[in-house]
């Protein structure tokens, strides 16, 4: 069905396909990259641990793209006590639009891995890192919101101490020590990232080794 | 090459990402104990330890026994629950000990010990219990390890607060852990908390001589809860200090109702001048009812007296007796230094450890420096009766104990340590983990006047993984630490039964000397009694058969008993005629629906035996008394109501007919 409309964006594609071509082993590697990011449907994207001296053993809660698990009804059951709010699924509007974002990363990966485009790379790292940032800032201020408002009527009340979760790392929250980390599923966005960083980085700096 | 050493680079960023995380995870619980620890904590064997340690059984209802610095469990002492190992409970003699206004319950929750002291020291007589859902006070003798006598509190709702002892052990206190509607009317609805419940505390007068204790007076108190008490020492002697909680005086939801406010209150009893208003006939006599339940050394029985009269003292016509004073906040312990000059507050949700001033307490006093009045009684302002708080402790202190050297030691639930400061100046000096979620802590003598120190034990709320797990339900965990030195070193794990809270420890040479080895036969006065095998004998009173029964190396007498007919109730009263010391026997008969018995040399013990079939039934010795242990057996036969089978009884001589 041959249209009149679609010429020009024809014309467009067939551009940029000829300028700025990546190598086929490049698009493989965008394309495993994109790929993999399917992963982040099955595996948790981030970790927070907890010790205390009465946990050895430690408590667990992995957030994913649209969810939580780990040890979060006995986290919710300790955090009572400080008047933290209850951490359920429905706090997080973000469970419900992220797996589309992600969705929309690896599509649009796959395409610049068709089109093999070394701009259009390039601007899907900045898209990612946009991403990544904004995910993190978002983290931050829920993890302030979280710390910060609490019940009043709480049983422990520290003056002028708030919880606040570490976005990144280790931090001390009364006899708990937290950690905030990627998990598996994170660890997996960021290797793709840096996969597909590597590959631009690549292409960048060898431009003329192209294999057509 | 270049591109292989950037991939080679980014596969360490993600291999870095993927496992460095796991090293930033805290060590667990098995560092931090010196090379010199077991030397410390070593008993060997065929030698004692330096301390018994007496611990608070919790829910089991009993009282433990170990040594220290070994941990080694020594003994269980029956209390408030049934011991069938024992026959606590289950003997005729000793159910009378159980009783209560309610009839006979079988369990308690045995929380604190209270060690007898003579001018503010300990001087090895008794230890008292408490029970804190039926309110009632146990007394344990400490020459025979046993029961001696429970008095019964009336007017109280968990006998939380008790029961801690005043330096000549004149009185142990019963606080009300629960206020409750108290007088005629007691069917109120449960949202009258502020108008109709009220507290009480309790003064159980316990006799110089005998031990005896007698229900002396009653303070009635505001409807608050009474949490934790020590007794003054030296020039506060004549003071008791009680801790309360729930000055909200919320009735519902208390973790939140009764945690609002940033300073509950310690309660500050002039207990000499309340002595004299309930001499002086200050007081309202009430109806009330209680058991009073005392062990008869010689007749090894118990009696249980149900008594219906209290002396009440109301602060209203009874001035200058009772005081508030402000502490942060829902304070729990609240401990006596060895000088009597400071009461340590321990608010559980408070994030300093206020150290209240004897002498500024009795200033406040008198030059009335008060912040108002609650519920009629005057409150002292906080900041006059505060010699200063000790600063960032810890999170959660519970209870202090004393090493005499002026250093005290804090407990720390929440954050799980014990924490040694100065006490003069209020400095934290040391801070060791416990394992895990410490709730009482012991120093041997710690809260008398004269600490024997040397070791501080931490006895915990959770265990975890600290022993060979045993299901998801384990044994308690207890640490010993070393204090002899500047830092406090951990020497030893071991785990204890029921759940600990308060426990005392004492030098075993003030208890060793007088543990008794056995009873005196010639001292026996039990009615039931069969001081020789001659006197062993069996009679039937109407539907009752009682069994004269007599126990020695390696048989009973009798051992087979005839004539038994159904409906009839059997009493074996059995006397072990034993003198040797550590020569038990046991008893039990096949079907039995209560417990065995355990004698002890010169003791007598009855089992009552109601057979619910015809037919010969074994009976035999169950503590392995000797080589011939497995010998020490007999039979009782069981005929039909009316069978005309006569009663006989025998031992060696009930032959087959063709022998004789």
């Amino acid at each position: 069905m041959p249209s009149s409309d679609r010429r020009p964006c024809l014309a467009v594609l067939i551009l940029l396909i000829m300028a700025n071509k990546l190598s086929v082993v490049s698009r493989v590697l965008v394309a495993f990259a994109s790929g993999a990011l399917v992963a982040v449907f099955f595996l948790p994207v981030w970790r927070i641990d907890l010790f205390a001296p009465q946990y050895p053993e430690g408590l667990m809660m992995n957030i994913w793209i649209n969810g939580l698990s780990g040890d979060v009804e006995i986290i919710n059951g300790l955090n009572h006590y400080i008047g933290m709010k209850h951490i359920s699924v429905e706090m997080f509007p973000e469970f419900i639009f992220l797996p589309y974002v992600v969705g929309f990363y690896i599509l649009l990966g796959m395409i610049i891995a068709i089109v093999g485009n070394r701009k259009l790379l390039f601007y899907y790292l900045i898209l990612t890192v946009i991403g990544g940032a904004l995910a993190l800032y978002d983290f931050y201020q829920w993890g302030y919101k979280y710390g910060h408002e609490l019940d009043p009527k709480a049983a422990i009340q520290v003056p002028g101490f708030s919880y606040q979760p570490p976005v990144f790392g280790h931090k001390r929250l009364l006899n708990f020590d937290a950690y905030s980390f990627p998990d598996i599923g994170g660890w997996i966005v960021i290797a793709a990232a840096g996969l597909a960083f590597g590959v631009w980085y690549f292409e960048w700096r060898n431009p003329k080794k192209q294999i057509k | 090459m270049k591109k292989f050493k950037q991939l080679a680079w980014l596969f360490a960023v993600v291999a870095f990402g993927l496992f460095g995380q796991q090293s930033c995870k805290p060590k667990g619980g098995s560092s931090g104990v010196g090379a010199d620890a077991a030397a410390k904590a070593y008993v060997a064997p065929g030698t004692y330890d330096e301390f018994y340690n007496f611990v608070s059984g919790g829910f089991s209802g009993q009282m433990s026994v170990y040594g220290l610095p070994s941990g080694r469990l020594f003994r269980v002492i029956p209390v408030f629950s049934v011991d069938a190992e024992k026959g606590w409970g289950y003997s005729e003699e000793s159910k009378p000990m159980l009783n209560t206004s309610h009839g006979f319950v079988p369990w308690d929750d045995l929380h604190h010990v209270a060690l007898s002291v003579t001018k503010g020291e300990h001087d090895g007589r008794w230890a008292f219990g408490n029970a804190n859902n039926t309110p009632r006070i146990a007394r344990v003798d400490l020459q025979t390890f046993r029961t001696a006598e429970i008095i019964e509190i009336p007017n109280s709702a968990g006998n939380h607060s008790s029961p801690f002892i005043t330096e000549n052990s004149e009185y142990v206190v019963a606080g009300t852990r629960f206020s409750v509607p108290i007088g005629d009317n007691t069917d109120v609805p449960i949202n009258t908390y502020k108008e109709n419940f009220k507290g009480t505390v309790s003064f159980i007068g316990v006799d110089p001589t005998s031990g005896e204790m007698n229900l002396s007076f009653q303070i009635l108190a505001p409807g608050i809860n009474f949490d934790l008490a020590r007794a003054g020492k030296g020039k506060s002697a004549g003071w008791f200090f009680f801790s309360c909680y729930n000055s909200e005086k919320a009735n519902t939801l208390l973790e939140v109702n009764a945690s609002q406010k940033d300073k509950d209150f310690i309660m500050a009893v002039n207990w000499k001048k309340a002595e004299e208003y309930a001499k002086a006939g200050k007081g309202m006599k009430k109806k009330v009812r209680y058991a009073h339940n005392k062990f008869n050394e010689s007749t090894h029985t118990a009696t249980s007296v149900i008594k219906e009269e209290v002396l009440v003292l109301d602060p209203k016509d009874c001035p200058d007796m009772v005081y508030f004073m402000p502490c942060p906040k829902s304070p729990h312990g609240c401990d006596t230094d060895p000088t009597g000059e400071y009461i340590v507050g321990s608010g559980k949700l408070a994030a300093v450890i206020p150290v209240f001033s004897f002498t500024k307490i009795q200033e406040a006093i008198a030059a009335k420096n008060f912040d108002g009045e609650y519920d009629g009684i005057p409150v002292l302002k906080y900041d006059a009766v505060l010699h200063g708080e000790v600063q960032k402790p810890g999170l959660g202190p519970l209870h202090t104990e004393f090493d005499g050297k002026g250093n005290a030691y804090t407990s720390f639930f929440v954050s799980s340590e014990i924490v040694k400061w100065n006490i003069q100046e209020l400095k934290v000096l040391d801070r060791v983990p416990t394992y895990y979620s410490i709730g009482h802590l012991c120093v041997p003598g710690g809260p008398t006047s004269k600490p024997h120190g040397k070791y501080v034990v931490a006895y915990n709320k959770i265990t975890k993984d600290r022993y060979l797990p045993t299901g998801p339900e384990l044994t308690q965990s207890a640490q010993i630490y070393d204090i002899s030195g500047e830092k406090m070193k951990l020497i030893l794990d071991f785990p204890t039964i029921g759940e600990p809270h308060y426990a005392e420890a004492i030098p075993a040479s003030l208890v060793m000397p007088k543990s008794k080895k056995i009873y005196k036969l010639e001292e026996n006065k039990h009615p039931y009694a069969a001081l020789g095998e001659g006197k062993a004998k069996v009679e039937r009173k109407g539907k009752e058969v009682h069994v004269y029964m007599s126990s020695i190396r390696s048989h009973f007498t009798p051992d087979n008993i005839e004539g038994v007919k159904l409906g009839d109730v059997v009493y074996f009263h059995v006397t072990n005629l034993e003198q040797d010391w550590d020569v038990p026997h046991g008893f039990a008969v096949k079907g039995a629906n209560n417990a065995e018995l355990l004698i002890l040399p010169g003791e007598t013990q009855t089992l009552v035996w109601k057979p619910e079939k015809t037919g010969v039934y074994p009976m035999y010795c169950t503590d392995f008394c000797s080589a011939l242990h497995q010998e020490m057996q007999g039979y009782i036969r069981v005929s039909p109501a009316g069978s005309n089978v006569p009663l006989t009884f025998s031992t060696g001589t009930n032959l087959p007919t063709d022998n004789k």
